[in-house]
């Protein structure tokens, strides 16, 4: 075996899943894991620890792995990660943990993230009980949101004998993990609620259908409910839109809406009743991981779906692989192409959009070079749908009905660095909240700093 | 889970249930929403607030069968659960933050078109708990669909009941009821609020700006999540993009564009007449059009 390259993992072939919702990435087997795993130096410095946001235990939990102590390698990863199946799917591995391999620097990194995932799916279909907590403090906390944030700051705390209630807006808990990212790369019965179950397992609660803001606010859950500590892990789950012409036309989606129509509510699946409505021809405006992950559960559904960049490839904010998978199932990528109005028939619907080609002029403050239109590069776009994935913003509704906690001009609420505490005594946040639209693991490591700044706080 | 723990049929089709949710009826205002969800497998329905009792933690609701869903609710009884049931929504209307006194010397007319009578009602109870009496004008299409009456009646001024066909009250639409109101018996309004159907409120703005009537309508679009994370209830306001569910229900008449409103109200139109159909196949007990109006 060459210790320089990876152990090949098994996917289903791009032509057949373009067709059905199936996770495309199928894990690794036993044998497969204990092999990778056996790549891995356990260097005494591992560089890959310091790039994970909430610090597993790497190398400790990639020997059990090549030993075959699969029990082992899901408690040493448990220390530090509640949603271990989630990121091992999610994660942009290839900046974090697996960017610092050693051996990426000769050869491939160990496959890191597709290890995690095999050790937290074995622990799942094994029953491994990992709710391991102190004793109860008999201490409120409240944790608003059950993302990636919450969940995280949930599970710590639980696991520091508070007693948490996580009070989410929407009636399935997952944040974005089960209105966001689709099926074909997380799935939702067994991964994502089993995750959130072993939250529920150290004892933390759920209340669904609780609007913060609306339903409750935070003033009331301290004077009214008891609660000793905030956290604030609401998301930023406000999409944008361009403001160009038509942009209201019917078929003009945010892809929130599109989304949430088919991860949450399951449009896609006979029997559900929620419809959505989509045309043969899809464009997806953007070139984040929203954007790919619209634009492959479009053809899935049976359209021809275009990415529509007004950059050019290289500057594609997504991650590489979902790139790369959504290129193999057929996605067309109309890149250094900007969407100037929306056209609509006689009836209101999208007849087509209205482009202008763009090229590349100096780079920007953040680096990156500004697209600039090309004059009299005009063109109509045959499309029948329009999928706007253009980033989105921090809801105002939590701010606007809590006095004293601070927000940027961004909206996003502000909080130190290192604990998340807000402008307000007592009230923590993390996650997009803070910082707008970020990942799956920077919201956990947020979580998780909170947390332990939280259990400082009361302790005191 | 949410019990059911009454339920009424008001009129041919429309059912009025109370729903066990002590956190939502805590903190009721009048204009506000809620999203209910019937089981796994359903979709989220907006439906206005009807009433509420925050000591008994008991919300009201009232709902016309127009689609698959509301046929299916409807089926539901007493002790039951809804699976969902998530409020309140939606800004409260602003009244609530007005200066009482000055409202005090408002003359406010409500205008409710059929089961719009249920979002307008505790509008003129709560204006009427603070010694206000407004108008109401009540429009259907005939006697039998005339919802609310009596509970109206006692928190409402004068009462006016009109309805297309003349089987009770004035013979015609809301909008010429008004215009007799104003034009003929010479009353006189400072606002008018109408809630009832896109098509009746559209037609309202545009007498009422004749009639130079500062106007306040509440928005039925399609929603999603009712939260303002997906923009499927944008409409377009004094030519700014709005989201009806966390800036809205309740805008400014006369500057809402209600033929884009209307349009976009009816995008699934074809879906929602597909799922009765396909329901319905079969079954002897209902037949007939699809009657999917999309106006919740």
């Amino acid at each position: 075996m060459d210790r320089m390259k990876r152990v090949p993992i098994s996917e289903q072939d791009p032509k057949v899943r373009a067709g059905n919702f199936e996770e495309v990435c199928l894990g690794y087997t036993a044998e497969e894991a204990m092999a990778e795993a056996s790549r891995c130096l356990n260097c005494k410095k591992p560089m890959c620890v310091t790039q994970c946001p909430v610090t597993i235990g790497i190398p400790e939990f990639i020997q059990h792995v090549k030993n075959g102590e699969f029990e082992a390698a899901a408690k040493t990863i448990a220390k530090s990660s509640a949603l271990p199946a989630v990121c091992g799917r999610v994660c942009p591995q290839e900046v974090q943990c697996e960017g610092k391999c050693i051996l990426g620097i000769k050869g491939e990194p160990i496959a890191i993230g597709k290890l995690e995932r095999f050790v937290a799916d074995w622990s799942r279909e094994n029953n491994i009980d990992l709710s391991e907590v102190e004793q109860s403090k008999g201490v409120k906390v409240a944790v608003i949101g059950s993302g990636p944030a919450g969940l995280t700051c949930a599970g710590d705390l639980a696991k520091k004998g508070y007693d948490v209630t996580i009070f989410e807006a929407l009636h399935e808990p997952g944040g974005v993990l089960v209105y966001g990212i689709p099926e074909f790369r997380l799935p939702k019965d067994t991964v994502v609620r089993h995750e959130v179950e072993n939250v529920k397992k150290l004892g933390v609660k759920i209340e669904t259908n609780v609007i913060i803001g609306r339903t409750v606010t935070i003033d009331q859950l301290f004077e009214e409910e008891g609660f000793k500590a905030v956290f604030i892990g609401s998301g930023a789950g406000l999409p944008k839109f361009m403001g160009i012409p038509g942009e209201n036309s019917n078929g003009v989606f945010s892809a929130n809406e599109f989304l949430t129509r088919n991860n949450l509510m399951k449009a896609f699946k006979e029997g559900y009743s929620t419809p959505i409505k989509l045309g043969q021809k899809v464009a997806i405006v953007g070139g984040g991981n929203v954007a790919m992950d619209a634009a492959r559960t479009a053809l899935r559904l049976g359209a021809e779906s275009h990415i529509v960049y007004r950059r050019s490839e290289e500057e594609l904010p997504a991650r590489l692989e979902e790139v790369h998978h959504a290129k193999e199932e057929g996605v067309i990528f109309d890149t250094l192409t900007n969407p100037i109005e929306i056209l609509q028939d006689e009836k209101g619907w999208v007849s087509g959009m209205k482009c202008i080609k763009m090229e590349l002029g100096e780079p920007d403050a953040s680096g990156r070079r500004r697209p600039v239109e090309i004059p009299g590069s005009e063109f109509i776009m045959d499309v029948d749908t329009v999928i706007m994935s253009l980033g989105t913003s921090p809801n105002p509704l939590i701010a606007s009905t809590t006095k004293g906690l601070d927000v940027d001009k961004r909206r996003c609420i502000v909080a130190e660095e290192e604990t998340g505490l807000t402008s307000r005594e007592s009230v923590y946040a993390g996650g997009d909240a803070v910082t707008g639209a970020a990942t799956v693991i920077l919201a956990m490591g947020a979580g998780k700093k909170a947390a332990k700044a939280i259990d400082e706080f009361l302790s005191k | 889970m949410y019990k059911i723990l009454s339920k009424r049929v008001l009129a041919n089709n429309i059912y009025l249930m109370d729903i066990e949710a002590p956190r939502v009826a805590k903190s009721c205002e009048p204009g506000q929403f809620i999203i209910v969800k019937m089981d796994e497998k359903g979709e989220r329905i907006p439906l206005t607030i009807c009433d509420y009792d925050k000591e008994r933690g008991s919300v009201t609701i009232v709902f016309q069968t127009l689609g698959e869903s509301t046929k299916v609710m409807a089926n539901y009884e007493v002790g039951e659960y809804f699976a969902d049931f998530v409020g309140p929504l939606g800004r409260p209307s602003d009244m609530v933050e007005e200066d009482i006194e000055e409202l005090k010397n408002k003359r406010i007319m409500f205008i409710a078109g059929g089961v719009g009578t249920a979002p307008v009602y505790p509008q003129v109870k709560w204006l009427h708990e603070r010694g206000i009496s407004a108008d109401v004008i009540v429009g259907a299409k005939t006697k039998d669909l005339l919802i609310l009456q009596e509970e109206m009646e006692s928190v409402a001024g004068n009462v006016y009941v009109a309805t297309d066909d003349g089987s009770s009250g004035f013979k015609g639409l809301v909008t010429e009821c008004l215009k007799d109101l104003v034009l003929n018996q010479g009353k006189h309004y400072d606002r008018v609020v109408a809630i009832g159907p896109m098509i009746m409120m559209k037609f309202v703005c545009m007498l009422t700006k004749e009639l130079n009537i500062p106007t306040v309508v509440s928005l039925n679009p399609i929603m999603v999540d009712g939260t303002g994370m997906c923009g499927a209830c944008r409409v377009s306001v004094g030519g700014e993009v709005k989201f009806a569910c966390v800036d809205g229900p309740e805008f400014d008449g006369h500057l809402v564009n209600f033929d884009e409103a209307m349009r976009r109200q009816a995008m699934y139109k074809s879906e929602e007449g597909r799922a009765i159909l396909k329901k319905e196949e079969g079954d002897t007990h209902h037949h007939g059009g699809c009657g999917c109006g999309g106006d919740k």
